[in-house]
Formats: structure tokens, C-alpha cells, sequence
């Protein structure tokens, strides 16, 4: 299968890669990851993460790098390079435990016209 | 959480202060006291939760296993929050917690057991609650409602919350229970 996974900038990033990761190295997906901006320590935690999966792993990966609004750019080509599924680490937590979907996750569940699996 | 939240300028209150008791529309004698720290009351609470019904569950809480209602309740019970348990006797009937944002203010949540619903505890539980967090300094409280759950909507509107964010797939609700 051809899975899309989009990360950063949020609480369960790192754990929506390595479960994708651990999927993919199971069923044999194609897997592209796609590193939403977010603030710049996160986003060099998740930069040495995604190495340490391809130097640590026989996965092959494409990793993107994606600007401007993240939830129409991951539903854009997701559709137009035919990928299967949508993998989103897109829920953050309130201080009392409640799950609160972020705004690119809002965006994806209700535009994508492919599959999306939210991580949790 | 958001550092630009709005809260009403008008402050809402005063609430009753725990303990409070009364009888409820089912004739069933509910007292409401702060959480005293004790495993017992841990444990009720823990009972409480075992016995929820998923339907009735708001954004992920509370879990759905034990380990993991243990593991919530740890995080909301721990001494910076405040917190306070409706009784029927020794059985733990309703729930309603204050969990410090990192940002002086406080995020509210509250939970009644199925068979308690709808005979007034609720009313008392956030009451109570919201004057135990007046008396220990509270100034600003908010919370998250799915926007379909017409029934906590209206409670939290006739306590004094207001809307202070509807672009999410949640309703954010603001309360101001004391000046700045």
C-alpha cells in the first residue's frame, strides 16, 4: 500500500512514525513522510528520528519537506500520486487528557478523498 | 494552552462551597467534598470510572481499561488540581475536576454516572467545584464540549460559562469566577 504519513509539530508525532514505520516494515508499504513545519527544536528531534528509521531500518522512504498549509498540501498529493491512505499523528492533548484535533487534521478527515488513519 | 483565550469580564458567582448536601430528584441523599487524598476514595473513583458508559465519554475521557482510568486519575487527583466527588454513600456518583494549563488558569471537566444523570448533581457538582476553586485563588476557567452535547452545553451556559471559541470541531467555554 501506498501510505502518506504526516508529521510535526505535535504530541504524538514521534509515536505516528515509528507505529507507521513498524507497519510498513511489516506489510511491505510504500511509505512517504511528509514533516509538516512546526517549531524548529521539534522539527530537528523528528529530522534525526526519520534518519535514525532510515539508517536503522531496509525501509526505503521519501521524505518531503512541506510549506504553506499543510492540510490541503497532504490531501493534494495524496491524491494526485494515487496514494492509498493518509496517516495523521495529529491529535495533541489538553492539560486534563482531552483529545483536541488539530486544524491540518480537522482539514484532512473531511477533505481527503482517500483513506485517513489517525494515530492514537 | 492558548494565551489569547477570552474569559467574560463579569465575574460569575458566588457558588456554594463544598461540602454540600442535598437530595436529589430521586429522593437519593448526595453529599458533594473535595477529594481527601485517601486511597479509598482513589479506588471509588476508580469503580466510578470502571462502570461508565463509553457513550458518554467527552474527547478521550475518561479512558476505557483500568490501567489507563488509573493512570488519568493520577494526573487529575495530583495535588496541584483541585477536585470534588458527589456521594451516595460510599459510591462515587459524580465527578468534577480543575486541572492547572501552565498559564494560571484552570481546565474544568465534569462526570456524573449514568444512574445519576439528570436528578440535579450535576448542577451542584460544577457549582461546587467552581466555588471550591474561588476559595483556593481560581480566577479563569475553561473547558472543551463537543458542540452536540446539548445537555453540558446548557449546564455550563446557566453556571456562567460563555463561548469564547466555535472554529474546532470542539466548543471552547470560558469562566470568570473571581477578578484578576
Amino acid at each position: 500500500m501506498k501510505v502518506l504519513l504526516g508529521i510535526g509539530g505535535t504530541d504524538g508525532s514521534a509515536e505516528a512514525l515509528d507505529r507507521t514505520v513498524a507497519r510498513a516494515l511489516e506489510a511491505g508499504d510504500d511509505l512517504t513522510i511528509a514533516i509538516v513545519e512546526g517549531k524548529a527544536d521539534e522539527a530537528e528531534d523528528l529530522d534525526a528520528r526519520v534518519e535514525s528509521v532510515r539508517s536503522e531500518t531496509d525501509l526505503s522512504v521519501d521524505v518531503r519537506r512541506l510549506e504553506g498549509e499543510p492540510g490541503s498540501k497532504l490531501v493534494d498529493i495524496a491524491e494526485t500520486e494515487g496514494f492509498d491512505e493518509i496517516v495523521l499523528g495529529g491529535s495533541t492533548t489538553s492539560p486534563m487528557g482531552k483529545i483536541k484535533i488539530n486544524q491540518t487534521a480537522e482539514f484532512v478527515l473531511l477533505n481527503s478523498h482517500v483513506t485517513v488513519t489517525l494515530v492514537r | 494552552m492558548n494565551a489569547e483565550r477570552r474569559y467574560p469580564d463579569v465575574v460569575s458567582g458566588p457558588f456554594e462551597v463544598p461540602p454540600v448536601e442535598f437530595v436529589d430528584r430521586e429522593d437519593r441523599a448526595i453529599e458533594i467534598r473535595p477529594y481527601d487524598g485517601s486511597e479509598e476514595e482513589f479506588e471509588a473513583l476508580v469503580e466510578m470510572y470502571a462502570e461508565f458508559d463509553p457513550s458518554d465519554r467527552a474527547q478521550g475521557i475518561p479512558p476505557g481499561r483500568e490501567p489507563r482510568i488509573r493512570t488519568w486519575l493520577e494526573s487529575i487527583l495530583a495535588d496541584d488540581c483541585l477536585n470534588v466527588i458527589a456521594w451516595d454513600n460510599g459510591t462515587a456518583a459524580g465527578h468534577s475536576t480543575l486541572v492547572p494549563d501552565g498559564e494560571d488558569d484552570y481546565e474544568l471537566a465534569i462526570f456524573v454516572l449514568q444512574p445519576y444523570q439528570q436528578a440535579g448533581i450535576g448542577t451542584h457538582l460544577i457549582e461546587s467545584l467552581l466555588g471550591h476553586g474561588a476559595s483556593h485563588g481560581i480566577q479563569k476557567v475553561w473547558l472543551t464540549v463537543e458542540r452536540w452535547n446539548h445537555p453540558a452545553v446548557s449546564l455550563y451556559k446557566k453556571v456562567g460559562f460563555e463561548t469564547t471559541g466555535a472554529e474546532s470541531f470542539e466548543l471552547e467555554m470560558a469562566i470568570r469566577i473571581a477578578d484578576d
